[in-house]
């Protein structure tokens, strides 16, 4: 039994750390994110040349052949640093699809594109009238003497703003909201007929609403069952922005413990004050809640005696806590921070907001308690 | 990251399934879930623990202890409470005997630590006061020395099962010094001693099992003073962070969401059942994730601790969750039951499932004692602020 990180997962992290010291303060990272592509192009080249990109990836097709540990490895420092680098849409997103499609010329040529950094992709999955359900799908892909034309309207696409190639997922069979029928295409997003209303997100990222008439696109699963792979990729993107979640509430903690104690009032230090001392406790628990559960997590999903019943019930457990303890610990730290934590100058609010827009990707803490409650209970 | 156990541990693991299944018989079973004769019943439980050498599994080998790892003792407490076995009565086998162990001299050892194996002597703590209770040091019971012997005047309040007991270990004043906690030594009384009286405080589950004990010039053998005078709050607290990683409680509140749920699913709620009930459904959820998360943490301090580590101020924090989660576990299962939750009987009983609901009102009441003893939950959070957050 062994909770730790392996020393290879610590070098990958410390990598991250030491970078972030020298070239991501708080002012440097503004210059990307207040960019007019809400990132910065040389720091996301840096991740390439420092082999981060190629983390989630297979050796076959260049990649460093990572579990799951090892992106939560990296998503755990990226959340420290409030990297607003597309490494999320980009590496996990559109990524893992393409590593779980199944055309494997596809997958050769644009995955080392990926890594190299020079391929900025999106997945275009959720639609405006679908809220957190991912089968809910009207978009359609219309067989073609070529290939397939899809038609329909996708929302809030992360790294849509950007993104060269798409993803799309499509109807070709079935009911609006059933699950089987789904299948993926990939999409030249610069093709005719795709129209981007691009626009900021409060974390910082530029997103987009993706409007798609006849577009052409390539099939890249199997026809009418791409739902297990985009079920295969949540997973893993549940597990990525969990632990970037838990690397945010560990600095949010940190940032306030360390304000209290210099702020005085009355005379004195405010970290003095009992009511508040119990405050950063409790937010101190989320905090290691939220931690234990993520690597329990973890190490379940790795394990392969763990039944898919278990695997449902615990991801979606982690993501509840991930909300729940999110929510506390955000609140907090800006309600101990008083005035100053309302003002832009502090990095606690720019923190706050990632962590509530993790909070409202691919499902919402009661979401996931509802998910959890029919794998848990149903009779 | 790796959360299995190895081949030698789950081999261990059957072994202790295996014992529970015939040790805890369904007669000893529902004795225990009576709640009469409660001393008689836990000393033939606990006697058949020692049988197999499993009651002290904390002790060090050569006293009566066992070599478990720390994961193998958090097996075993999983075996325990899957098979529905109660705990062994703390005060003697996990409290006054580490101490005894650790500080005592050879002499002390060999007179006491055989009779807390054998459960030949029952023990009960002497630490609160009516004075002091989470302020601990402002303790009063004086010791004051008269030949060999100690002469002791005060008294010590929320002395559970000293109505039982034959010993009380205690904190007392020896001394005085300008930091309260100097002067505070550890000695162990006989409660046979002239002066020594018991009164009995009812409480909120309306049983029997708090007590007051009043020493009125209790006369006390100096060989009965465990280390050094005026050492005892050193000793006392050294072996808190273990009793509060053991307050925990995870394994016991695994098995209460487990029966919960299983109850659950025989109670109707309007046309369905009670466990269909999406508002039923996210009460239990808010608990049992609460748990899942628990159960991690534990896990985490037990790797710490099997790599030989010393359990931290991190016990205090499951202190605090697990006796929230332990609360809410009894709060639910009353409101699972209904009506009968609310049922006074102690003799006899309509059906099962009023049994089981006086059963469930009397943990519910005895249980708001969790976030108190120990170190109050308020307590807890000072030590983390002042521990692991350096405020």
């Amino acid at each position: 039994m062994n909770f730790d990180y392996s020393e290879e997962q610590n070098m990958l992290k410390e990598s991250i750390v030491r970078w972030a010291q020298d070239s991501y303060s708080f002012d440097q990272r503004l210059v990307g994110a207040e960019s007019d592509t809400g990132f910065s192009k040389e720091h996301y080249s840096t991740f390439a040349e420092l082999g981060w990109l190629s983390v989630p990836f297979s050796e076959e097709v260049g990649g460093y052949g990572g579990s799951v540990v090892d992106v939560a490895a990296i998503m755990e420092e990226f959340g420290k640093a409030l990297v607003v680098e597309p490494v999320f849409p980009n590496l996990i997103l559109f990524g893992g699809l393409l590593q779980a499609c199944n055309d494997s010329a596809v997958k050769a040529e644009l995955i080392p594109q990926v890594i190299d950094g020079s391929l900025m992709g999106a997945v275009a999955m959720y639609e405006p009238q679908a809220r957190f359900d991912v089968s809910n799908i009207s978009t359609t892909a219309t067989e073609t003497s070529d290939g397939y034309a899809i038609s329909g309207v996708k929302s809030v696409v992360l790294g849509g703003a950007h993104a060269s190639k798409l993803i799309v997922v499509a109807r070709t069979a079935g009911g609006q909201t059933d699950e089987a029928g789904l299948s993926l295409f990939l999409v030249d997003a610069n093709a005719t007929g795709v129209t981007l209303n691009a626009y900021p997100l409060m974390d910082g990222q530029q997103v987009a609403d993706i409007e798609f008439t006849n577009v052409p696109g390539q099939l890249i699963s199997e026809l009418n069952n791409a739902a297990p792979i985009i079920d295969e990729v949540l997973t893993l993107a549940h597990i990525a922005l969990c632990a970037e979640a838990v690397g945010i509430m560990e600095v949010l903690n940190r940032t306030t413990v360390e304000y209290t104690k210099t702020r005085k009032q009355f005379g004195v230090a405010i970290s003095s004050f009992q009511a508040l001392q119990h405050r950063m406790v409790d937010t101190f628990m989320s905090y290691e809640q939220a931690k234990s559960l993520l690597v329990g997590t973890l190490c379940e999903l790795t394990d392969e005696r763990t039944s898919e019943q278990r695997a449902v019930k615990i991801v979606n457990a982690l993501r509840t806590l991930i909300a729940k303890t999110g929510k506390h610990i955000g609140d907090e730290a800006i309600q101990l921070h008083g005035g100053m934590g309302l003002t832009d100058e502090m990095s606690v609010g720019h923190y706050v907001k990632r962590l509530m827009m993790i909070n409202l990707m691919f499902g919402n803490g009661d979401f996931f308690q509802h998910q959890f409650n029919q794998a848990a209970y149903n009779s | 990251m790796d959360n299995s156990f190895s081949a030698a541990d789950i081999e261990f693991q059957q072994e202790v399934r295996d014992f529970f299944k015939v040790a805890y018989t369904d007669e000893l079973r529902r004795d225990v879930e009576a709640g009469e004769n409660h001393k008689q019943v836990m000393v033939e439980w606990q006697r058949k623990l020692n049988d197999k050498g499993w009651f002290a599994p904390d002790w060090p080998v050569e006293v009566g202890g066992t070599d478990w790892t720390p994961v193998q003792k958090f097996i075993y407490e999983t075996e325990r409470c899957d098979a529905g076995a109660p705990d062994v009565v703390p005060f003697g086998v996990r409290m006054v005997a580490p101490v005894i162990f650790t500080f005592g001299n050879d002499e002390q050892k060999q007179r006491f630590l055989p009779r807390i194996l054998s459960s030949e002597d029952w023990w009960c703590q002497g630490y609160s006061e009516p004075g002091a209770g989470s302020d601990l040091a402002a303790l009063q019971t004086k010791a004051s020395k008269d030949g060999d012997d100690y002469i002791v005047n005060g008294a010590k309040i929320w002395t559970t099962y000293a109505q039982h007991a034959d010993w009380i270990f205690c904190l007392v004043r020896t001394g005085n010094f300008e930091k309260r906690q100097q002067g505070i030594s550890f000695i162990l009384i006989d409660m046979n001693s002239e002066g020594v009286t018991v009164n009995p405080i009812h409480s909120i589950d309306n049983h029997h099992s708090l007590n007051e004990v009043v020493f009125d010039n209790v006369r006390v053998p100096q060989a009965n003073l465990i280390g050094a005078e005026n050492q005892g709050w050193t000793y006392a607290k050294a072996l808190l962070a273990h009793e509060r990683t053991s307050i925990a409680g995870v394994a016991d509140s695994r098995r209460w969401l487990r029966d919960i749920i299983e109850l659950a699913k025989e109670q109707t709620n309007y046309q369905g059942k009670l466990i269909d009930d999406p508002l039923f459904q996210t009460r239990l959820s808010n608990i049992e994730i609460d748990l899942m998360a628990l159960e991690y943490m534990e896990l985490r301090v037990l790797a710490k601790l099997s790599s030989g580590d010393t359990p931290g101020p991190e016990s205090s924090l499951l202190k605090i969750k697990g006796t929230e989660i332990q609360q809410s576990l009894q709060e639910l299962r009353m409101q699972t039951i209904g009506a009968y939750s609310g049922s006074l009987h102690l003799e006899h009983f309509n059906n099962d499932l009023q049994r089981l609901g006086s059963y469930s009102r009397r943990a519910y009441m005895y249980g708001r004692a969790a976030t108190i003893y120990g170190g109050s939950n308020e307590v807890q959070r000072n030590v983390i602020s002042k521990a692991v957050l350096g405020l």
